[in-house]
C-alpha cells in the first residue's frame, strides 16, 4: 500500500474527485477537480500548491560532504555559495544517468539532495571512509511546491524571509506558520515558484498559513496532472518517463548519457574524478549519438487529418507518456517522442522527444505517429528550443 | 509593452491603420511580420479600442468595454506567438443562473454535474442536453470553414468565389442530411424556436437563448437569432481548445500583447493619433491626415474602425458610390448594450447559492425566457429595460492581479440599453446613473448585500461607447450581427473581401467578416488578402 505525505489529512480532504496515484510509493493527487483545467490555470495565473514531499530527500552533512558529492555528482557542489541551490545529474561509472535533482548547500558542510530514484545506497557506497554522514530525511522533511506568478506575493505574507530578495536558484532559511523551514526559489513548472521545506511534524501548519495567505490570491492546491502539463511547456525532463535511470535499464541501449537527455550543460568535467568521468570525457571527445529536443506538431496536417473523418481535432487536456516513434521525412525512424502535451497556453501540440543527432538541430522537420480514429497516421514536426514557455517573471 | 511613438517615424508606410484595436493590431502584426512597413494610428491614449484595460479605480483594473475573450483564433495566439507577449487566457469555469425565487442553475464544465444540475429542473433536459452539444458541436465545424476564410459570395459571378464555395459545398455535403437541415432552420428561427425543440425547462432555456440576442436589437423570440446563437455557441463547443475567457489583467492584455508582437516587428503604433480624414487622390486613398492637419501617406489605408465611421466619417461622400453610401447607411449598428463596472469590497454573495465555485465563470441574469422579452419590449419603445439581461463576470475570483487582495472587480454587460432612447441619444447622459440603478437594483434582487460593498461605478451607455470609444451608435461589434448583415453581406454585399470601391482603402476590422467579438479574424484574414492581392 502506498504511504500517506504528512499533507495527507488536508490533500485527502480536498481531493474530492478521489483521483490519485503512486508517486514514490505515495499517495499523490492527479487532480483534486474531475479536469485538472482549473488548477493548471492557477499555476499559470494565481499560484498553486503542490505537496511534492515523495521525492527523496538526503541530507549530506561533514568536513567532506562536499567532496563526497563531488565524486558522486557530475557538478562539484562546493563551488556553491551558501544558499545556493544547483540542477544536475549523476551518473554510473559508464557515464550513463541514474537520476537527476537538485543540490542545496545549507551550510558550509551541509548540503541536502533531492532525487526522483533512491539514492541513499549509492551516495553511501561513495561516503566509505569520508568524515561525511549521509541521511535520507524523505520520510521527516516534507515539502510543497508553491508555483505561479501571484507566489511571490502569498509569501511575503506567509512568511518572514525576504522573499524579495531571494533569487532563482536560491534557498534560505525562514519561517511560516510557526515552523522553521527552507525557502527554494526552485520548482518544476518553468515559472515564477518555489519550494517551502519543512519537518513533516510542521507539515500541517504551514499547509494551512500558506493556504490562508493565499486564499486572496486564489492559490489553489494542485495535482500531478496539472503539474505535468506546465513541466511539458518547461521543456524539463522526467526520470522513468524521457529516460530511464541506467540501475533499472535491462538493456544498454535504454541508458542515456547526460548529454543525451539535454544535461550536459550540467556536467563538470575538468576537475577531481567523478563517478562516470573518463566516460563521460570519451562521449563528449566523440559525440553523442541522440540528444532530447523539444518538438512542435503541427497543428493543420493534425486538423486536416481529422477533418477527412468528419471529426473536429481533439487532443487529450492531459499530458502523455507512452513513446512515439518519430520518422525522418524518408520514412526511417530516428528517434520517439518521449512525452507531451497540449499546452493551453500556447496553443501548440508540444513533445519532448529522443533523436539521432544528425535530426537534433532546431528547425529539422520529423514525422510522428498519430493515431486519428484508429488509424495510424504520421503528422509534420518541427524541432524547436525549449523551454517552450519562458516568462521573464520566472528568473525575474 | 508596446514601444508607442509620439511622431510617425516616417512620413510614408505601406499601410496605416486607422484605430489601434484588436483587430487593426492584428492585421498591423501580420503585415508587419511579413516585412511591410505598418503604422497604426489609435485616437486614445491606450490601444485596444474596446478590448482595453483600465485602472479606473487604484488598484482595480476593469475591462472596460470587451469583458471576455470569445473566439479569439487560437492559430493567431500561435502564429503570433501571443503567449511569449504575455497573453494568457484562462477559461471560463461554469454559466450561473441565478432564479428570484432562491433556484439556481449552474452548468460546469464536467458533463455529469451540469447534468445533475438540470435535473433539478428536467430530467428529460439533463438527458438531452448532451446531445443538443454534439449536434452543435457538429454544425460548429462547419461554421468553423465560414469563420477561418473570407465569406464566399453564392451570387457573384466571379470564378473564384465559385471555387471557394465549391469548398463550402463540399463542407456542407460532408454534413449528414440531418444537419444540412438544421443548418437552413437554423438561418430563419429564432432562439427560442431552435431552443423549443430541444427543451422544456424555462430555466434552461432562457440563458441559452440570450447568445442569439447579444450585440443585436432583438429579440429571443425574433426570427434570425438562431444563427446568431450558434455563432457565439462557436467558442463554447471548440473542444479542448475552449476558447472563452478572461485574459489575465484584463481584455486589454490582449491588445497588449498583440501590439506588442506587432511591433516586435516593426510595426509603429501611435497614441493619441486622431485621423482626421483619408486622404484621396486620383480616386485612390493615399494616406491619412490628422486631426491636427499633418499628413501620413501610405500605399493602403486600412480601417479599423467601424463601417459607418469610415466611410461616412472619414471619407468624404463624392469619393463613393452614392449607391454603396446608400447600403453603409443602412448597414444596422443600432447598439442596444450597456456596461456596469464595479469595484467591490467583497465578494457579492448570491442568496440562492452561497461560496464562490460557481461565480468563477458568467452570470446570467436571465430568469425566464418572458423576462427577457419583456426587457425587449421596453427597449423596442425607446427605454432601457428596467429588469435587464445582465452578464456578469467576476474576474478577479481567477485573476488576482485585476484587484487588490480580497478586493473583486465585477463587470456587467447589461441588454437592453437602445442607443435611440426616446429622448434622444444625446440625453443618455441625464439617463445614465437612473440606468446604472436599474443594473445595480436588478443584482440586488439576489445579491441583497451588493450596494453596500460597491467603491466605485462606472456606467457606460450606448452614447458613451460612441463618444469614448468611437462605436457607431454604442454597437459592440461595429454593426449587428444579424444574418442580414454577416458573412457575405458584412458591410455590404460585393464588398465582403476587406477591399473597398475606395481603391487604397481596406476594412481589418468587426465590421468585416467573420464579424464581432475579441476574435482576431477579420484583421487576419484583411491582411492575408492585403498580402495575396499584392495591394501592399
Amino acid at each position: 500500500m502506498p504511504l500517506e505525505t504528512p499533507f495527507h489529512p488536508r490533500t485527502s480532504r480536498l481531493c474530492t474527485s478521489l483521483l490519485w496515484k503512486d508517486w514514490a510509493g505515495h499517495h499523490a493527487v492527479r487532480s483534486y477537480d474531475t479536469s485538472h483545467e482549473r488548477e493548471y490555470f492557477a499555476i499559470r495565473h494565481a499560484a498553486g500548491l503542490i505537496d511534492v514531499s515523495p521525492l527523496h530527500k538526503y541530507e549530506i552533512r561533514g568536513p567532506e560532504a562536499g567532496a563526497l558529492l563531488a565524486a558522486v555528482l557530475v557538478k562539484d557542489p562546493r563551488r556553491l555559495a551558501v544558499g545556493r541551490v544547483s540542477y544536475l545529474c549523476w551518473c554510473d561509472d559508464d557515464g550513463k544517468v541514474l537520476d537527476d535533482g537538485t543540490v542545496s548547500r545549507l551550510g558550509p558542510e551541509h548540503y541536502r539532495l533531492t532525487s526522483a530514484e533512491p539514492a541513499g545506497a549509492w551516495l553511501e557506497r561513495h561516503a566509505h571512509g569520508r568524515r561525511a554522514t549521509v541521511e535520507d530525511v524523505s520520510a521527516s522533511l516534507a515539502a510543497l511546491a508553491l508555483q505561479g506568478p501571484a507566489s511571490r506575493e502569498i509569501l511575503r505574507r506567509a512568511c518572514d524571509a525576504d522573499v524579495d530578495a531571494l533569487r532563482f536558484f536560491r534557498v534560505v532559511p525562514a519561517r511560516l506558520g510557526g515552523a522553521a523551514i527552507h525557502l527554494s526559489r526552485t520548482g518544476y513548472t518553468g515559472d515564477l515558484g518555489y519550494e517551502v521545506w519543512c519537518a513533516s511534524d510542521d507539515a500541517l501548519a504551514v499547509w494551512d498559513a500558506i493556504v490562508a495567505a493565499g486564499a486572496p490570491f486564489r492559490l489553489e492546491p494542485a495535482g500531478l496532472d496539472a503539474l505535468d502539463v506546465t513541466r511539458v511547456e518547461a521543456g524539463f525532463i522526467l526520470n522513468g518517463v524521457d529516460y530511464f535511470p541506467a540501475q533499472r535499464c535491462p538493456i544498454a541501449s535504454r541508458k542515456s548519457s547526460p548529454f543525451e537527455i539535454g544535461l550536459g550543460w550540467t556536467v563538470q568535467l575538468e576537475r577531481e574524478p567523478f563517478v562516470g568521468q573518463a566516460a563521460l570525457r570519451r562521449e563528449r571527445a566523440t559525440g553523442s549519438a541522440r540528444a532530447l529536443v523539444g518538438l512542435d506538431v503541427e497543428w493543420d496536417t493534425l486538423e486536416r487529418l481529422f477533418d477527412r473523418v468528419g471529426l473536429p481535432l481533439h487532443l487529450p487536456t492531459t499530458a502523455w507518456r507512452g513513446a512515439v516513434p518519430l520518422y525522418s521525412d524518408r520514412g526511417r525512424q530516428v528517434g520517439r517522442a518521449t512525452s507531451g502535451a497540449w499546452s493551453p497556453l500556447l496553443k501548440r501540440n508540444l513533445a519532448l522527444a529522443s533523436v539521432e543527432a544528425a535530426h537534433a538541430a532546431p528547425g529539422s522537420r520529423l514525422l510522428i505517429e498519430a493515431t486519428v480514429e484508429f488509424r495510424r497516421e504520421r503528422v509534420p514536426a518541427t524541432v524547436v528550443p525549449t523551454p517552450f514557455f519562458d516568462p521573464p517573471r520566472k528568473k525575474g | 509593452m508596446a514601444s508607442e511613438r509620439i511622431r510617425p517615424a516616417r512620413s510614408r508606410y505601406d499601410a496605416v491603420i486607422v484605430g489601434g484595436g484588436h483587430n487593426g493590431l492584428v492585421c498591423a502584426a501580420y503585415l508587419a511580420r511579413a516585412g511591410r512597413r505598418v503604422l497604426v494610428l489609435e485616437r486614445r491614449h491606450v490601444v485596444g479600442g474596446a478590448a482595453v484595460s483600465e485602472q479606473l479605480h487604484p488598484g482595480f483594473t476593469f475591462s472596460v468595454c470587451s469583458y471576455v475573450v470569445s473566439l479569439f483564433r487560437p492559430h493567431i495566439i500561435r502564429e503570433l506567438e501571443l503567449a511569449r507577449h504575455g497573453l494568457a487566457i484562462v477559461p471560463l469555469d461554469c454559466s450561473f443562473t441565478p432564479l428570484p425565487d432562491g433556484r439556481s442553475l449552474t452548468r460546469w464544465g464536467d458533463p455529469h454535474r451540469t447534468r445533475d444540475e438540470i435535473a433539478r429542473f428536467s430530467r428529460r433536459d439533463a438527458d438531452v442536453y448532451p446531445e443538443f452539444g454534439l449536434t452543435l458541436g457538429r454544425l460548429a465545424r462547419f461554421a468553423k470553414n465560414l469563420i477561418d476564410a473570407p465569406a464566399p459570395d453564392p451570387l457573384s459571378l466571379d470564378p473564384r468565389e465559385w471555387l471557394a464555395l465549391l469548398r463550402l459545398g463540399r463542407a456542407a455535403r460532408a454534413l449528414e442530411p440531418d444537419l444540412r437541415y438544421l443548418n437552413l432552420k437554423l438561418l430563419t428561427m429564432s432562439a427560442v424556436d431552435f431552443l423549443d425543440a430541444w427543451f422544456e425547462s424555462d430555466v434552461l432555456k432562457a440563458p441559452m437563448s440570450v447568445s442569439g440576442i447579444i450585440g443585436t436589437f432583438l429579440g429571443v423570440r425574433s426570427p434570425g437569432t438562431a444563427y446568431v446563437l450558434l455563432h457565439h455557441y462557436m467558442g463554447e463547443i471548440d473542444g479542448a481548445f475552449r476558447a472563452w475567457g478572461f485574459a489575465q489583467g484584463g481584455t486589454g492584455s490582449v491588445s497588449r500583447a498583440i501590439a506588442a508582437a506587432a511591433t516586435a516587428h516593426g510595426a509603429e503604433i501611435m497614441t493619441g493619433a486622431e485621423v482626421g480624414r483619408v486622404r484621396v487622390q486620383r480616386g485612390r486613398a493615399t494616406g491619412v491626415v490628422l486631426a491636427g492637419g499633418d499628413e501620413i501617406g501610405a500605399r493602403v489605408v486600412i480601417s479599423a474602425v467601424d463601417p459607418h465611421r469610415t466611410f461616412l466619417r472619414l471619407v468624404e461622400p463624392q469619393h463613393l458610390d452614392p449607391d454603396f453610401l446608400r447600403r453603409i447607411r443602412r448597414f444596422k449598428m443600432r447598439g442596444s448594450s450597456g456596461k456596469v463596472n464595479l469595484a467591490l469590497d467583497r465578494l457579492p454573495e448570491f442568496r440562492c447559492r452561497p461560496g464562490d465555485e460557481h461565480l468563477r465563470g458568467d452570470v446570467a441574469i436571465a430568469p425566464g425566457i418572458d423576462y427577457l422579452e419583456r426587457a425587449y419590449d421596453q427597449a423596442k419603445y425607446g427605454d432601457f429595460s428596467e429588469r435587464p439581461y445582465i452578464n456578469v463576470v467576476i474576474p478577479s475570483l481567477v485573476d488576482p492581479t485585476v484587484a487588490p487582495p480580497g478586493k473583486h472587480v465585477l463587470s456587467a454587460f447589461v441588454q437592453y440599453a437602445p442607443y435611440a432612447i426616446k429622448e434622444g441619444p444625446e440625453h443618455w447622459p441625464e439617463r445614465r446613473e437612473a440606468f446604472g440603478d436599474a443594473v445595480v437594483d436588478t443584482l440586488a434582487e439576489y445579491c441583497p448585500t451588493l450596494a453596500s460593498s460597491i467603491l466605485f461605478r462606472q456606467v457606460l451607455t450606448p452614447w458613451d461607447l460612441e463618444q469614448e470609444f468611437g462605436l457607431t451608435e454604442g454597437n459592440i461589434f461595429h454593426g449587428e450581427l444579424g444574418l442580414d448583415q454577416l458573412l457575405f453581406l458584412r458591410p455590404a454585399a460585393g464588398w465582403a473581401r476587406y477591399r473597398t470601391p475606395l481603391r487604397g482603402l481596406w476594412l481589418c476590422a468587426s465590421g468585416a467578416h467573420p464579424g464581432g467579438g475579441v476574435m482576431g479574424g477579420p484583421g487576419e484574414l484583411a491582411a492575408r488578402a492585403l498580402l495575396a492581392t499584392r495591394a501592399v
